[in-house]
């Protein structure tokens, strides 16, 4: 891994020539990706629940208020398939609106707009509009929230033609998934690790590191592959850090996009290690996994060793917070995992 | 309901044709009144053209040639009236019955055939034409509508005294949609907003077989009252008092008024579709009823008056079955879309996944035609 991809420390000899590298939380990389993206283009406008002089109950667009004022970034009444649906309208008016959706569990209100008309506008209308929108969410538990506030939604809009999903893992992606998702003509689903929000890592304030869709090898290893996405990028990084530590070989894949997958990516490193553990937070069954596990054994039949693995949430409702910590995969489930992939 | 309680309504002309202003509406009796002899006849030609029209495309669907038919006859009033009283800048957000706004605003009527038959989605440009695509999913456009008219005020196009400048937006919706959340969240963002937009809710008072009764417990035009949307009942089968009222309060929401609401009370004479059989949930004494007040024909009472003859009404009904023709053979030569249409327009930017799988059906196509 080069010092220019993030996930890595940038070693001494980066920062000497690399002077633009700025350590930052996730929630500040986000922010300053929607203010560079607000101060390119003055159409990118930003709206939501107290978006505006509070900068989110997250702050992630602390401050822009601000530095923009109210005509680029204001509150909304908290109803949220008036917000999606007035920024569609405002994106065929020549709009490229950024809104935040508070939390997780509450995108269902806005679902039908979406769903049924965000995702298919483009479609329906032969091209002759474009939806450059980008709908914020914090997702994910561990937070020890109350109901509602730690779900992971990302199956139904990954599931959805025409939306276009990705979720950065770490202040550098964040930082510049952002921006791209922005500058997309296509409506983005950025989802945001809420609980990695406060996890803080080197931003190359200078050059983008891949294309939004593309998915990054966090680490190379030779033994089994491990694709996370989101707020799981940690807990598989400490998985692999353990395996290392016990002799065994994990490579790393951060998804970083949900949809489109980059399954080239996921190909080449599952060809190699012949054997795929995928983890993540939401319910297991007709996942993001169940999809990648499909599309392995149709692309990689011959290369493996052992079924692909799945390490995900239980198919029950988010649990109560004091329960959190049973539900979610954690580096130790992911091992178990592995081994279970190894035995075969 | 006795005449006495009635909610107050802008009717200009009666169902026996005779115009006359209403006390309190002198501003719309003043813009009728400003009216040339030939707009009249446009507001008459257009009402029988998109009735036989109508009646056309039912013939087709009947015949297998449209997989579904939206009938709006005796909403022509209610279309045709608030159509033309949009202004050149303005933009449209119709549901899925609008066939008659459509008219008013240059959509090729074969293109809303196209949709029903299945060969697109809704084949118009609509920042060209200004007339957006059906909703077919009720009252989403309502929001798309609202969204719009927001970035209308944020570029600065309202209230500015420049008539080639300024506009404003109007939203269509039916009765039954009122009850959707986006209708409430559409008023409120309006609202806050002083958003340059006109709701216009075709009450036709029939939601499939539901009865306005049972949609609603306060007339809707005040519906909008509660969010700080002012609104008005007017006669839906009344072209003139459809125009007028669009005209006026598309006026005002171009001059930075805010947002207004009307109801134009109407009634859909035929099915909700042609999948429907209304005779099943409604008497026939109502039908009858309301074919009494029919916006075409108090309405050619009411250019008789004028002084407009014979021959004026028999060229609208040749022209009328010169469309009907056209409409029919245009129908007839439609083609199918082709195939790499199922995957074009997904995505406007690169898919890698639409475009394997929109090769691998090509490569199919290809190996199972050479077993034909």
């Amino acid at each position: 891994m080069t010092s220019s991809e993030p996930g890595s420390k940038p070693t001494k000899h980066a920062w000497v020539i690399m002077s633009s590298y700025k350590d930052m939380a996730i929630s500040k990389a986000l922010n300053a990706g929607l203010q560079q993206a607000m101060m390119k283009n003055e159409k990118v406008l930003m709206f939501g629940e107290d978006v505006a002089e509070l900068g989110g109950v997250f702050r992630v667009t602390e401050g822009l208020y601000k530095e923009f004022g109210q005509s680029r970034i204001f509150n909304t009444p908290i109803a949220e398939s008036g917000i999606v649906g007035t920024a569609i309208g405002l994106a065929m008016r020549g709009y490229r609106p950024v809104v935040e959706i508070q939390f997780d569990g509450f995108v269902f209100p806005a679902f039908n707009q979406i769903t049924s008309q965000l995702a298919k506008l483009t479609y329906r209308s032969e091209g002759a509009m474009q939806m450059p929108v980008v709908i914020r969410i914090p997702y994910g538990g561990g937070i020890g929230a109350v109901e509602h506030h730690s779900e992971s939604p990302e199956a139904y809009f990954a599931h959805t033609p025409g939306l276009r999903v990705v979720t950065p893992s770490n202040p550098n992606d964040a930082y510049w998934m952002m921006q791209q998702a922005i500058e997309s003509s296509d409506p983005v689903i950025m989802l945001e690790p809420k609980r990695r929000y406060w996890q803080k890592g080197p931003v190359n304030l200078d050059t983008a590191p891949m294309p939004l869709h593309n998915a990054r090898v966090m680490l190379e290893g030779t033994q089994v592959t491990l694709l996370a996405y989101g707020p799981m990028v940690t807990a598989a990084l400490q998985a692999a850090e353990i395996g290392a530590e016990e002799g065994v070989s994990i490579e790393v894949i951060d998804l970083r996009s949900l949809s489109p997958i980059d399954y080239p990516t996921i190909m080449a490193s599952v060809k190699k290690t012949s054997r795929a553990v995928i983890v993540h937070e939401a319910p297991t069954n007709v996942s993001l996994s169940s999809e990648i596990a499909a599309r392995i054994s149709n692309e990689a039949f011959y290369n493996l060793e052992a079924p692909v693995i799945r390490v995900g949430g239980f198919d029950t409702p988010y649990p109560p917070a004091k329960l959190e910590e049973a539900f979610l995969p954690d580096a130790d489930r992911i091992l178990e995992a592995i081994d279970r992939s190894l035995a075969y | 309901m006795t005449p006495e309680n009635q909610p107050p309504m802008l009717q200009l002309l009666a169902p026996d044709g005779t115009y006359g202003v209403p006390k309190g509406y002198e501003a719309y009796g003043k813009i009728i009144e400003g009216l040339d002899q030939d707009f009249l006849k446009t507001l008459y030609t257009d009402m029988a053209r998109i009735r036989r029209f109508d009646i056309e495309a039912t013939a087709l669907q009947r015949q297998g040639q449209l997989g579904l038919w939206v009938p709006a006859i005796g909403q022509e009033g209610a279309q045709i009236g608030s159509g033309h009283g949009v202004g050149k800048n303005d933009h449209i957000f119709p549901s899925y019955r609008e066939h008659g706004v459509a008219l008013t605003h240059g959509i090729e009527l074969i293109s809303i055939l196209k949709m029903m038959r299945g060969v697109n989605h809704g084949g118009w440009d609509p920042e060209e034409t200004r007339f957006h695509h059906y909703a077919i999913v009720l009252a989403t456009q309502v929001l798309h509508a609202v969204g719009y008219a927001m970035g209308v005020k944020l570029d600065g196009k309202v209230g500015t005294g420049d008539r080639d400048k300024d506009l404003a937006v109007i939203s269509y919706f039916g009765d039954g949609a009122t009850a959707e959340g986006d209708v409430s969240e559409g008023l409120l963002f309006a609202a806050v907003n002083e958003s340059p937009i006109v709701f216009f809710i075709q009450n036709n008072q029939w939601a499939i077989s539901s009865h306005i009764d049972s949609q609603t417990k306060v007339p809707l035009y005040t519906r909008g009252e509660g969010f700080g949307v002012p609104g008005m009942r007017i006669d839906g089968n009344d072209v003139l008092a459809c125009y007028a009222a669009t005209r006026l309060h598309m006026d005002n929401a171009r001059s930075g008024d805010g947002p207004f609401l009307l109801e134009a009370l109407t009634y859909r004479i035929g099915a909700h579709t042609t999948s429907d059989d209304p005779s099943k949930y409604r008497e026939e004494a109502e039908v009858d009823e309301w074919k009494a007040k029919d916006p075409i024909k108090r309405f050619e009472i009411f250019l008789r008056r004028q002084g407009i003859g014979d021959d004026f009404f028999e060229e609208v009904k040749v022209a009328g079955d010169d469309l009907a023709k056209k409409i029919r053979a245009e129908t007839f030569a439609l083609e199918d879309p082709p195939l790499e249409n199922i995957f074009n327009h997904v995505y406007t930017e690169q898919h890698p996944e639409i475009d394997k799988q929109r090769a691998w059906l090509e490569a199919y196509e290809a190996r199972m035609g050479d077993h034909e």
